[in-house]
């Protein structure tokens, strides 16, 4: 990774918003598979999910949602802007210091 | 707000934070930096990224999207379940506009050339097939790079109007941009009532829904009304369509959107 400049990466860090089709566990098992026959294995990977939430625009409510419906969950109007739900970043990675 | 980490050994711990992507921070750039604060003791140096983990598909969507502008294309990415009736709209479609819109598609399928030779002879300008199987497996979806290399074998500059023919699912092709000016799907009535709240995805990302085979509907126990306020419920905006690509019925109205005019 262009990122990492040589050295060793620890760890992997991502975001991923619950509306995202993206399943940890699947996600998980694709990692560990992909990785280990590299120079990233071993290299965790910490998934941060951050859960799905709108904002009412009639009542300026904010509501985390528990299913993928955009409702205000004070005044239940359709009428939400989302303020999150659907990251899907690379957030960081970690590496290993190297003696100099 | 905080969040649940899941760690790759399957451990969860949860975390406060207040700079929390809710509050639309911006950490800045951070690349190549790093943030040190925090990690003296373990020996391991921090490097915020902050990328989307799509950034090199949307780099790719973006060319396209820049050669469909230099061509004067408008590109509609087209989604649905297996069989909810993509070509067949799609050959009703090429009929009606005939030869006042120059349309070309782009057919997306895992394996086969089934699709394109249905509409062969149909009114298309150009056709171009996608197979996302290259020689096993197969992908669920079209991305960028598939579309890329799916439109270096049309001749954009002869067409007015690009029809991406996705691969048939309600999931995966909602996550990946192609490029494209605008997205819909065709939904049949035969798919039940409650499929916007099990893909929600896919429901959301679209501008229109084309409610297709509407002629089915008295042999059918499909209850309309609950299908759209579901839909309703994950996507208030989205325009619906009632077609039948059988009958033809509703196809001026699907033409209409799909050249950009109404």
């Amino acid at each position: 990774m262009k990122h990492a400049d040589g050295r060793p990466v620890t760890q992997v860090t991502v975001r991923i918003g619950h509306l995202r089709q993206v399943v940890p566990d699947a996600l998980r098992f694709g990692w560990e598979l992909l990785t280990e026959p590299t120079d990233l294995k071993g290299c965790a990977l910490v998934i941060e999910q951050v859960p799905a939430t709108v904002e009412c625009l009639e009542c300026r409510a904010v509501t985390a949602l528990d299913m993928p419906i955009l409702t205000c969950g004070t005044c239940g109007s359709f009428e939400v802007t989302l303020l999150s739900g659907e990251e899907f970043l690379l957030v960081s990675i970690e590496l290993a210091e190297v003696e100099a | 707000m905080g969040r649940v980490h899941l760690q790759a050994d399957g451990t969860e711990h949860y975390h406060d934070h207040d700079d929390d992507a809710v509050h639309g921070h911006d950490h800045g750039t951070g690349r190549d930096v790093g943030d040190h604060t925090g990690y003296a003791d373990t020996g391991t140096v921090r490097v915020e990224i902050l990328e989307n983990l799509l950034s090199e598909n949307d780099r790719v969507a973006d060319a396209n999207r820049d050669a469909f502008a230099r061509a004067g294309v408008r590109a509609v990415n087209l989604m649905s379940s297996p069989g909810a009736g993509k070509t067949t709209l799609l050959k009703r479609t090429l009929g009606a506009l005939g030869c006042a819109v120059r349309i070309g598609v782009l057919e997306g399928d895992i394996a086969t050339t089934l699709d394109a030779d249905e509409l062969e002879g149909a009114g298309a300008t150009a056709i171009a097939v996608v197979n996302t199987s290259a020689g096993f497996g197969g992908e669920c979806h079209l991305d960028a790079v598939m579309v890329r290399s799916g439109i270096s074998r049309l001749p954009l500059n002869e067409l007015d109007l690009l029809v991406i023919e996705n691969v048939g699912n309600l999931v995966c092709p909602a996550e990946f941009r192609v490029g494209e000016h605008a997205k819909a799907m065709v939904y049949a009535v035969t798919e039940g009532e409650e499929k916007p709240l099990k893909y929600p995805v896919m429901f959301r990302a679209v501008e229109v829904v084309v409610v297709n085979k509407i002629d089915l509907l008295p042999h059918l126990d499909f209850d309309l009304d609950r299908f759209l306020s579901n839909l309703r419920s994950v996507n208030p905006a989205a325009r619906v369509i009632q077609a039948s690509a059988r009958t033809g019925e509703g196809v001026d109205e699907w033409c209409g959107w799909l050249c950009g005019s109404a």
